[in-house]
């Protein structure tokens, strides 16, 4: 059988998805970014709800996330996403309105929001990248960097005397009766890349049934930022980051 | 019908913006300001027009409320006071920057700091000259009486909406809270989806179809880019100040003097003008009623006319600023002001005329 | 049981060469190329085709959606 044979429309079973736009991620290869817009865009485009989602793009990494998938985008000031959401779920309920946010914008700068957006029940979908470090400001601290981790601004590694201790942020968002699904994936094999997959399509599919916050974190990893390769980060990802970020369900209602 | 209430400034705020048709307003609770939510609360308008009313965690999460609301091409209004309107910064120049249409309520009390709750004027700066980061305005409306916060939200909306940009209504905490009689404006339906589509189709956030995606950022990488943004925004600053300069003028065709106040303190300069021309010094007085743009003009056409101008404002001296700027020298520009929260008396604004001038 | 053959293609001027799809092919069909693309990144390739089940999980795993994957039954 020739590659010729193969490689026909009939039989193709995985392509770029429509709802990509043609413009190049600036992320860095191997970035988790790039892997789980794909899937947002996967998603929406399999719940053919296109023309009724509206995204919310944080400041980080994530920033440009407006250019990638194409949808209507509201990019907030850093930490902001949650309150935007708020408004704009509750000015169009019909929507499907959901968060991008990056764990320095999400779990310290918008602490205050993120809490209040889930404690108020709002009908939206958040989507938190957990990477342990600030990748768009070149590699600082962030709430979820590891005790010993060395980044810019903990050259000797993060020490909890001086920096305080990893913060699971997502484990106490379950804690609050607005949420209604809490999820912890992570996408560095085939495997985790579908349960990630199942796990946004069924915190969309949530926003119908008018449940609360649904909210899923990806355990992600910043190569540059960690100075490792794209490979070597994944595994150093599942030697450090799971053990303190365990995968899986925290909360299904 | 137009209807004719005793009110108080605050609920007037929300009952005009119920029946202008308002969408959505997000607040925060700070004295002397916290009746607007709470008249709205009472009124329950979710049950009447739809309007989505709700109280954030923070001024910072209720103006990115407003931020979120207005990108839909809602129209979206949040109130506050100095510190909340400190806070609301990073907000409204995000708002600024991205261009939006959207409503600000500030009542302002005296600073800096947690300050005092009673009247002051000493966020003149704040208000006219950006406030937050970057090279932007509001559109400044200083409503002096109960009647003007409501002609002055319907106003705030229609200039927002006319030129994309926040608009604010800078009241302090006497026009707050003082009650007067107020003919409130008939019920406006909230616009339908059509009507939203058909007046910022081109940019708002209300689903992609049939269309390329919309997207509400103030953010540009590329410098040239960006400056291409500024100078646009400048356009239309230059156009606004061209066509919406708003003030009022009392007693000016004989003065000899101006009081230039607005807000609270024009009206206690009302009185010091009866006092003056009793005692047969000619005064008149100048109000400014939108801050930005400033009465330039209308300052400067009276140069030729006056001796000199006193700017009274409940500050240590913002607005003197921009009377010095629009009289250029050619007469006596001087300040006279209270601070901290006390709100001056005619007697004692009329005394610092002659003093001040040498009458 | 039915057998299957798989091909990928792969959008070399658009594939960073992160490597992630080389580790994901269960059967060792990937490899990144010795030539670079227009970025100068060393991109994926078919190393060995006649390997490939068509998994997809090279697709799966891509950050940048470069991969294509087709999957045919040999008959």
């Amino acid at each position: 059988m020739e590659l010729t044979d193969i490689i026909k429309e009939e039989n193709l079973i995985l392509k770029k998805s429509n709802l990509l736009t043609d413009n190049v991620m600036h992320y860095c290869p191997g970035c988790t970014h790039g892997v789980v817009h794909k899937l947002v865009a996967e998603v929406i485009e399999e719940l053919g709800i296109q023309d009724q989602t509206i995204g919310v793009s944080p400041v980080g990494c994530s920033v440009f996330a407006y250019n990638y998938i194409d949808i209507d985008w509201a990019e907030a000031a850093h930490g902001r996403a949650p309150a935007v959401a708020t408004a704009i779920q509750r000015l169009h309920p019909e929507k499907y309105v959901f968060t991008y946010q990056g764990d320095g914008d999400l779990a310290s700068i918008g602490c205050a929001e993120i809490m209040h957006a889930c404690n108020r029940g709002e009908n939206i979908v958040v989507i938190f990248i957990n990477n342990a470090i600030y990748g768009m400001t070149g590699g600082q601290m962030a709430p979820t960097t590891l005790l010993g981790q060395v980044t810019a601004t903990t050259p000797y590694g993060r020490d909890a005397k001086l920096n305080g201790f990893p913060m699971k942020i997502t484990e106490l968002l379950a804690q609050l009766d607005g949420t209604c699904y809490v999820t912890r994936q992570s996408a560095d094999t085939p495997a985790a890349v579908r349960k990630t997959k199942a796990a946004l399509k069924k915190a969309f599919q949530n926003t119908r049934l008018d449940k609360g916050v649904s909210f899923v974190e990806v355990v992600g990893t910043c190569n540059s930022g960690w100075k490792m390769t794209p490979v070597d980060a994944n595994k150093w990802m599942r030697d450090n980051m799971f053990p303190k970020y365990p995968l899986g369900d925290i909360k299904d209602i | 019908m137009a209807e004719v209430k005793l009110m108080k400034g605050n609920e007037v705020i929300a009952e005009t913006a119920i029946r202008c048709g308002c969408d959505g307003y997000f607040g925060y609770p700070i004295t002397p300001q916290s009746e607007v939510m709470e008249t709205l609360m009472l009124r329950k308008p979710w049950e009447e027009t739809g309007m989505v009313v709700l109280q954030a965690e923070s001024e910072v999460a209720a103006i990115n409320m407003v931020y979120g609301g207005a990108s839909c091409g809602k129209k979206v209004m949040t109130s506050s006071s100095s510190p909340g309107i400190s806070l609301k910064q990073e907000g409204i120049t995000y708002i600024a920057g991205s261009e939006l249409p959207c409503l600000i309520v500030d009542v302002m009390r005296g600073g800096p700091g947690l300050g005092t709750i009673q009247p002051s004027q000493s966020d003149y700066f704040q208000a006219t000259k950006g406030g937050g980061h970057g090279d932007y305005h509001l559109i400044v409306l200083a409503p002096a009486s109960v009647q003007e916060m409501s002609d002055f939200v319907v106003l705030g909306f229609d200039l927002a909406f006319k030129y994309r940009n926040p608009a604010m209504v800078l009241a302090d905490g006497v026009i707050g809270q003082m009650m007067e009689k107020v003919i409130l404006p008939d019920y406006t339906p909230r616009r339908t989806k059509e009507e939203i589509e058909k007046q910022c189709g081109n940019w708002a956030l209300t689903g992609k179809k049939n269309r390329e995606r919309h997207v509400i950022t103030s953010l540009e990488l590329e410098a040239h880019r960006q400056e291409v943004f500024n100078e646009k925004l400048q356009h239309k600053y230059r156009e606004i100040e061209a066509n919406e300069v708003r003030y009022e003028m009392l007693n000016c065709e004989d003065a000899e003097y101006i009081f230039v106040a607005y807000g609270s303190t024009a009206r206690i300069c009302q009185k010091s003008i009866q006092l003056a021309r009793e005692a047969g010094i000619k005064v008149g007085l100048l109000r400014p009623i939108t801050l930005y743009p400033f009465p330039m003009q209308p300052i400067s056409d009276l140069c030729s006319k006056v001796k000199g101008f006193l700017s009274v404002e409940m500050s240590a001296g913002q607005m003197v600023e921009d009377v010095r700027l629009a009289v250029n020298g050619r007469v006596k520009v001087d300040h006279y002001g209270r601070m901290g929260g006390v709100v001056p008396t005619p007697e004692e604004i009329l005394v610092a005329l002659k003093e001040k001038f040498s009458i | 049981m039915a057998k299957f053959r798989g091909a990928i293609v792969v959008d070399t001027e658009h594939c960073k060469g992160c490597n992630l799809c080389v580790v994901a092919c269960p059967t060792h069909v990937l490899d990144l190329h010795h030539d670079v693309n227009g970025k100068g990144y060393h991109y994926s390739y078919m190393k060995n085709p006649e390997a490939c089940i068509g998994c997809a999980s090279c697709g799966l795993v891509c950050p940048d959606s470069v991969i294509t994957v087709y999957k045919a039954e040999i008959k």
